[in-house]
């Protein structure tokens, strides 16, 4: 099984029309994603990749019973393209963009909360559930289906990681990138909370980085409530303070989000902590050992 | 973005928040004409950098006569200000905020940032003012207030009394009226100037009674610059590392760090990642390089070029991982590089991913 996504949703590419939702759109149907249209507000009408462009979000529900989205467009308007989807109950929205402004963000959380939809980002790579569909933008190739579950705050990092994880004859279950901004629509806590659920999650893999106490929650939810072997990584030990380090989150400031009080507060909670991520891989084979990943192997 | 604390209270002022009166001064003989023209003495001379810690580093001068103002400016002029928030060579000074000296009786800390739990504005308050916040948080965490904000509702009346009222002994209640049009104004100011922080340390009453912002530090969301254009235009770029300035030019995020070895790496936390991995292997990291998760042989040759003019860099290591982007395409960039520039350290390059086979040979002196 997985989370959030899967065989059954129905993505609604918002964006699809500009040079990042054309290519993208083309590289998630070659994943198998099931896009049932694309909306660009005045572009209704044509065609991208044999997929319909529509001027409105409520007609992509109305008329293919889209119930995800997956947001390319500019930060301005990025933050009504969100509010459209919730209020057109869209149930998981994934906002790639990066250079959304906060405040627009905070707004723009407090309503998709009060709507119930799911927002994952923004500045995500998105959600994939392994060999069944992908909204967002990562490779999908170095993923493959399997038990693990990845919840991260990066990019690249969680490609490292995924990657490796796959070497190590570990699948994943659902890979999801909660987004690198310092307002993201979900937390690790949220994604636990679900891969807690799923049956066929047999472990977490957190991958964290400076700024915020996300981690420091995080680790103190799974202490008390997260019965699964978890394994997290941190990036940001030899990041300086109060610099941004590319994240608009990843920052430390006020003596807050260093990784080390990340990295101790999850090690005192009983979560192994991997510090050098050339050996990831090698060490969870070693924490998910007696977990049954029997999905993961060849 | 940081601003200087002269740009602040300019700020400040628009919004109607009382500051001292002053004015900004490039020269000694300038600082002196400006405390001619203020209330005083006494005056305070106050270095403008964006790092804290001035007075501690002795940017902050109390004198009594235009005389002394003028050898004060000098002095904080013409030497390089080293506090702790500062890189150890220091921050030239290229000007001087010249203030009407107040009598304070009582310090308070105001303050408000983003709650990245709760995604609301915060209001912080502490009747420790003067003290770095984060202390007083650690050590007498009963002596700081917050009111969290509503973004729907804004700061209401009752979030100003639930903060003043907790003043012990309590202030008069003249104060209250002010307090509660500072607070409200300064998160007038946060929302629609699109601040990541306003904070005002101290703020006082001094001895005649007025509430006064003796300090303001105000940091802006950089995502927001795009539609805040005269906020983008006090952007001091003497404040910024001259490889900084260059690279994001570049569109390159780029951050000078003390060690010795070079890294470019594509995506932020990966970027990171590398940076601890040099770490571990005993080394430390000369810089912070992503050149985006998506890179083009352009951002690589730009990226190379800023590390390779940085003096202290004995070698590079870059890592990159493949996603959409292709490695190869990353390696042409590498190569191109290395036909168009000299380069005389050691080049390490891992390359992962989306067509990381391509055959890449290691570069040497």
């Amino acid at each position: 099984m997985s989370i959030l996504v899967d065989e059954n949703t129905k993505v609604v590419v918002q964006g699809i029309t500009g040079k990042e939702g054309t290519f993208h759109t083309r590289q998630m149907l070659g994943y198998g994603t099931n896009i049932v249209s694309g909306v660009t507000p005045g572009k209704g009408g044509q065609t991208v990749e044999g997929i319909p462009v529509l001027n409105r979000i409520r007609d992509a529900v109305d008329r293919f019973g889209a119930n995800a989205s997956c947001i390319f467009v500019p930060p301005a308007f990025a933050s009504d393209a969100m509010l459209e989807a919730a209020d057109a109950g869209i149930h998981v929205i994934v906002c790639i963009t990066e250079g959304i402004p906060t405040l627009d963000m905070v707004k723009t959380a407090h309503f998709i909360g009060k709507r119930g939809s799911v927002l994952i980002g923004p500045n995500t790579p998105g959600i994939i559930s392994p060999e069944k569909t992908k909204v967002g933008i990562m490779p999908g190739h170095i993923h493959k289906r399997g038990g693990i579950g990845v919840i991260s705050r990066s990019g690249t990092l969680t490609y490292e990681v995924v990657d490796q994880l796959t070497r190590a004859g570990l699948g994943q279950s659902t890979c999801i990138g909660i987004g690198g901004d310092s307002v993201v629509g979900t937390s690790f806590i949220d994604h636990l909370r679900w891969f807690k659920e799923d049956r066929e999650t047999k472990g977490v893999v957190l991958i964290g980085e400076i700024g915020g106490t996300a981690e420091e929650e995080a680790a103190e939810y799974i202490a008390e409530q997260f019965d699964k072997p978890v394994m997290a990584f941190i990036a940001g030990r030899t990041a300086p303070p109060g610099r941004r380090m590319g994240h608009a989150g990843a920052i430390i400031s006020g003596g807050k989000g260093k990784a080390e009080d990340k990295i101790n507060a999850l090690k005192s909670h009983g979560i192994t902590v991997v510090l050098n991520l050339g050996q990831l891989g090698q060490m969870a084979l070693e924490v998910f050992k007696d977990s049954d990943t029997s999905l993961a192997k060849n | 973005m940081k601003i200087h604390e002269f740009q602040a209270k300019d700020l400040f002022r628009t919004f109607g928040i009382p500051v001292p009166s002053g004015k900004v001064a490039y020269t000694p003989g300038q600082a002196a004409e400006v405390a001619q023209g203020l209330p005083g003495p006494p005056w305070v001379v106050k270095a403008q950098i964006h790092a804290g810690g001035r007075g501690r580093g002795g940017g902050i001068r109390l004198t009594n006569s235009p005389q002394e103002v003028e050898k004060a400016a000098d002095e904080v002029l013409s030497n390089p200000l080293i506090t702790p928030q500062t890189s150890p060579s220091g921050q030239k000074v290229r000007q001087v905020l010249v203030e009407e000296g107040l009598d304070s009786e009582r310090e308070f800390y105001l303050g408000i940032v983003i709650d990245r739990k709760l995604a609301s504005p915060v209001m912080i308050f502490s009747q420790a003012g003067g003290m770095e916040i984060e202390e007083v948080s650690a050590k007498h965490s009963e002596l700081v207030l917050l009111e969290t904000i509503d973004i729907t509702q804004g700061f209401m009346p009752y979030q100003a009394r639930n903060l003043f009222y907790a003043i012990e002994p309590m202030p008069d209640k003249e104060v209250l009226k002010v307090f509660s049009a500072v607070t409200s104004q300064l998160y007038q100011l946060f929302i629609s100037k699109d601040c990541s922080l306003v904070e005002i340390n101290p703020i006082v009453i001094t001895k005649s009674g007025k509430l006064v912002a003796l300090d303001a530090k105000i940091n802006f969301d950089d995502n927001a610059l795009f539609r805040q254009k005269e906020i983008a235009h006090l952007h001091d770029p003497y404040e910024m590392d001259e490889l900084e300035v260059k690279a994001s030019q570049y569109n390159l995020n780029y951050i000078r760090l003390d060690g010795n070895i070079g890294a470019m790496v594509n995506g932020a936390g990966l970027a990171m990642a590398t940076m601890d991995l040099i770490k571990l292997a005993g080394a430390e990291p000369a810089n912070f390089l992503d050149v985006g998760g998506g890179a083009s042989e352009e951002m690589v040759t730009n990226g190379l070029k800023i590390i390779l003019s940085d003096e202290r860099v004995k070698a590079i290591l870059i890592n990159i991982f493949g996603g959409i982007m292709r490695c190869d395409v990353l390696a042409r960039g590498v190569v191109k590089t290395a036909k168009e520039i000299e380069i005389k350290v050691p080049l390490i390059v891992r390359l992962e991913g989306t067509g990381g086979k391509t055959d890449i040979k290691e570069f040497g002196s």
